[in-house]
């Protein structure tokens, strides 16, 4: 009997945490499907079961070494309103904003500049030597420069925002710690002028690169699906705070002006045997239909428009370029990502300008609630914490839909379209077309350690089913 | 008249009077002999030896030792502050210690000690990984003995300040912990007021007072820029801005 041939790729050489990719061909070497598998665990939900709620918004931050602070935030707000906050002060709500602008900036350029521009700069099929940032650094270092120092000045600003550029504490139930000093805002704010210039020119080279080679983006890992993302009331971006809003494949509104306190009467998770992390869909239309993707890409298609006039300038473009439908090319997610960074500078600006950075009213209490939900829009995407905390202050119960997993269908699907695409009926495997496959999980920025919150250490099962549902092979990792 | 003599540490004369321990004439000298059980105000046990010193040549703890006219104390040589680095890495290995999520981070005196020491990486002993209860029943208290390093600070503030008795060590060996006098904390006698209860009495971040946690923003906690040295031991970090 011939046997299913199964191409691993793995690990995904610039995906932050390891993934693994297996591929599974029929007798005639054509695609049958492809998965992506999760092989870290890190067992927060467990973990955090009988910690102090206040601890929480610290604790989570070890979820993600690339973005915490939308761990940090997602969890404080949740914390809000265990304390019973619904509002926070104008000083508080604004220095996690300032942290959470140089949290997607940093973040968004480290994975633009540092993980992706290599594909886009030197082509999927180039020389894996090469296309790398090393190589983009030789080839462009003056862009290279800028993408260092793009995401070093996110970084401050997490610093003088959080405490510390990773894992600080500042975001408390109720507020913040700390407010802005003048210095500390004088010092960020002589790098902003040429914070916004280069910020322009990554939009310029994502659109560039987009506009382009629209035939291969077009091609690429493209699929029509359901975008999800908060906005704010009047439908706005808003990556810090806002209502939930989904939108079908045609740009028809599933749901708006959702409290996302009520998230699980519109969400649900699928467990699949095969894979650790879960498959959410939105319930109304069921397990089969109602995935959806989140993140960059998503918040273009769901947001109404921008409100700073250069991200605004940008989105309209955005939308322009598929005549003002949903855009559904993942490549696309890279330009989506860039017009980000630019609001995200726009908005630092903003809110260095703001005196009430500079307030004292830091924290508020209210009644003790039992029940805690965060929602943030990540670097990648919507970050549902959801917490119950018992009468002694100790967490009872803990979900977490970290961006990632959010795009979980969607990036089986890329996988599964690009295979088809470029691997059925070829004999020989290139490391060109191998690099296709990472090249469309990584659009996604999935971070994979996050994405999975099973229980503790797990081995990973790979089994592999021939079209009657027989082991074919089965490889147990440890 | 109580009589006075001197004595030297690290070569520096120091005064004492007769009865003084070594720790005693060392703080009224300005001189630091490193500490973990030992605070101001209780009274002196003996236990965590991270006060030892070579008074003569003999390893004798600072804390208990009473201080010898014309001695000669080694405090901070490399021998001794070797094995306070042993030390306090098993402190460490014993319990259950994430300082990066830790709310008494920044004003911990083990945290700080282990700075002190220039301890900066894991070592060779491995992580116990014990097991320990944490006790939040009490509305305005918490007992975390994942993080407790017995120094009986607690015990001795609630016996001889308080009057209550509230912590005691109960199991034995590697088993012991801090337990308190009843089933739960809610159900002894113990006020967010007791000396006990003071954040400068336990070192580590065991005994906490609710919701005060991460209050003190990084940058203005109590170590933040000093080292642990006479003097600056941790307090209240709302009493520390
Ligand atoms: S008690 Fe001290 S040493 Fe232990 S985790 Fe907390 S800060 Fe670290
Ligand atoms: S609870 Fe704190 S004060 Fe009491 S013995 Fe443990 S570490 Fe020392
Ligand atoms: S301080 Fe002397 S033995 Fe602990």
């Amino acid at each position: 009997m011939a046997k299913t041939r199964v191409i691993e790729i793995d690990p995904l050489t610039r995906v932050e945490g390891h993934g693994k990719v297996t591929i599974h061909l029929d007798d005639h070497n054509n695609v049958d499907e492809a998965r992506l598998h999760i092989v870290e665990f890190r067992g927060f939900e467990r973990f955090i079961l009988g910690r102090l709620y206040w601890e929480v918004p610290v604790i989570v931050q070890r979820l993600c070494g690339i973005c915490p602070v939308s761990h940090h935030l997602a969890a404080s707000k949740a914390m809000d309103s265990i304390v019973g906050v619904d509002r926070l002060t104008p000083t508080a709500e604004k220095l996690r904003r300032l942290m959470h602008y140089g949290q997607i900036l940093q973040s968004n350029v480290l994975h633009f500049f540092h993980l992706s521009s290599p594909d886009l700069l030197f082509g999927f099929e180039s020389d894996v030597a090469k296309r790398n940032i090393f190589g983009v650094i030789e080839a462009h270092p003056e862009l290279a420069v800028k993408g260092i120092k793009l995401r070093k000045f996110g970084q401050e600003v997490i610093k003088l925002t959080a405490g510390k550029k990773i894992h600080g504490t500042s975001a408390v139930p109720g507020g913040v710690n700390k407010n802005l000093s003048t210095a500390e805002r004088d010092y960020l704010l002589q790098d902003i002028a040429q914070m916004r210039g280069w910020a322009q020119e990554a939009v310029d080279i994502a659109r560039g690169y987009t506009l382009e080679h629209m035939e291969t983006v077009r091609g690429f890992a493209a699929f029509n699906s359901s975008h999800m993302s908060l906005v704010r009331e009047d439908g706005a971006m808003d990556l810090y705070h806002g209502v939930l809003r989904a939108i079908d494949a045609s740009g028809n509104v599933i749901f708006d002006q959702v409290d996302y306190r009520e998230f699980n009467d519109y969400l649900m998770e699928e467990v699949r045997s095969w894979s650790y992390m879960k498959f959410p869909f939105i319930k109304r239309r069921g397990n089969l239909d109602g995935w959806y993707r989140v993140g960059p890409l998503s918040r273009m298609n769901t947001a109404g428009f921008i409100d700073t006039p250069l991200a605004d300038e940008a989105h309209v473009e955005f939308r322009a370029s598929t005549n003002n439908q949903p855009n559904h090319m993942s490549l696309a997610y890279h330009w989506a990502r860039m017009i980000e960074v630019l609001h995200c500078v726009e908005k630092i600006d903003e809110l260095l300008n703001d005196p009430d950075l500079q307030g004292d009213e830091l924290l508020l209490k209210g009644e003790r609630r039992e029940e805690g939900i965060g929602v943030i829009e990540a670097p990648r995407g919507t970050l549902f914490h959801h917490y119950r905390v018992d009468e002694n202050d100790q967490v009872s119960f803990c979900n977490l839909i970290v961006s990632t997993t959010n795009n979980n269908e969607a990036m089986n699907r890329a996988v599964t379209q690009v295979a088809k695409a470029h691997l059925s009926n070829r004999k020989s495997i290139t490391e060109g077309m191998l690099n296709q496959v990472e090249v469309a999980v990584r659009a996604y920025d999935p971070c994979l350690s996050c994405a999975t919150h099973a229980l503790g250490q797990m081995p990973l099962d790979v089994e592999l089913y021939d079209a009657q549902g027989e082991l074919l092979e089965r490889k147990l990792r440890s | 008249m109580s009589k006075e003599f001197t004595f030297e540490i690290d070569g520096r004369l120091v005064k004492a009077v007769q009865g003084d321990t070594i720790m005693q004439a060392a703080d009224a000298a300005g001189v630091y002999i490193p500490r973990l059980c030992d605070t101001e105000g209780l009274e002196p046990q003996g236990s965590c030896r991270v006060c030892v010193v070579k008074q003569n040549g003999r390893s004798v703890s600072a804390c208990t030792q009473p201080a010898i006219a014309d001695s000669k104390v080694e405090n901070e040589t490399e021998e001794i502050q070797g094995y306070r680095r042993n030390l306090v890495r098993m402190l460490y290995h014993e319990g259950n210690h994430l300082c990066p999520i830790c709310e008494a981070s920044g004003r911990c005196e083990l945290q700080a000690m282990g700075y002190r020491l220039g301890i900066t990486q894991a070592t060779k002993y491995p992580y116990l990984q014990p097991v320990r209860p944490v006790d939040a029943s009490h509305p305005d208290i918490v007992l975390d003995t994942n993080r407790c390093i017995f120094c009986g600070r607690c015990i001795r503030a609630s016996r001889d300040i308080d009057g209550k008795h509230v912590f005691e060590y109960v199991g034995r060996g590697i088993h012991k912990r801090v337990g308190v006098n009843g089933d739960r904390l809610a159900q002894t006698n113990v006020e967010l007021t007791d000396r006990a209860i003071d954040l400068a009495t336990c070192p580590v971040g065991c005994i906490i007072q609710k919701g005060k946690g991460f209050f003190a923003p990084i940058g203005q906690r109590q170590f933040d820029h000093k080292p642990i040295s006479l003097g600056v031991a941790a307090v209240d970090p709302e009493e520390a801005e």
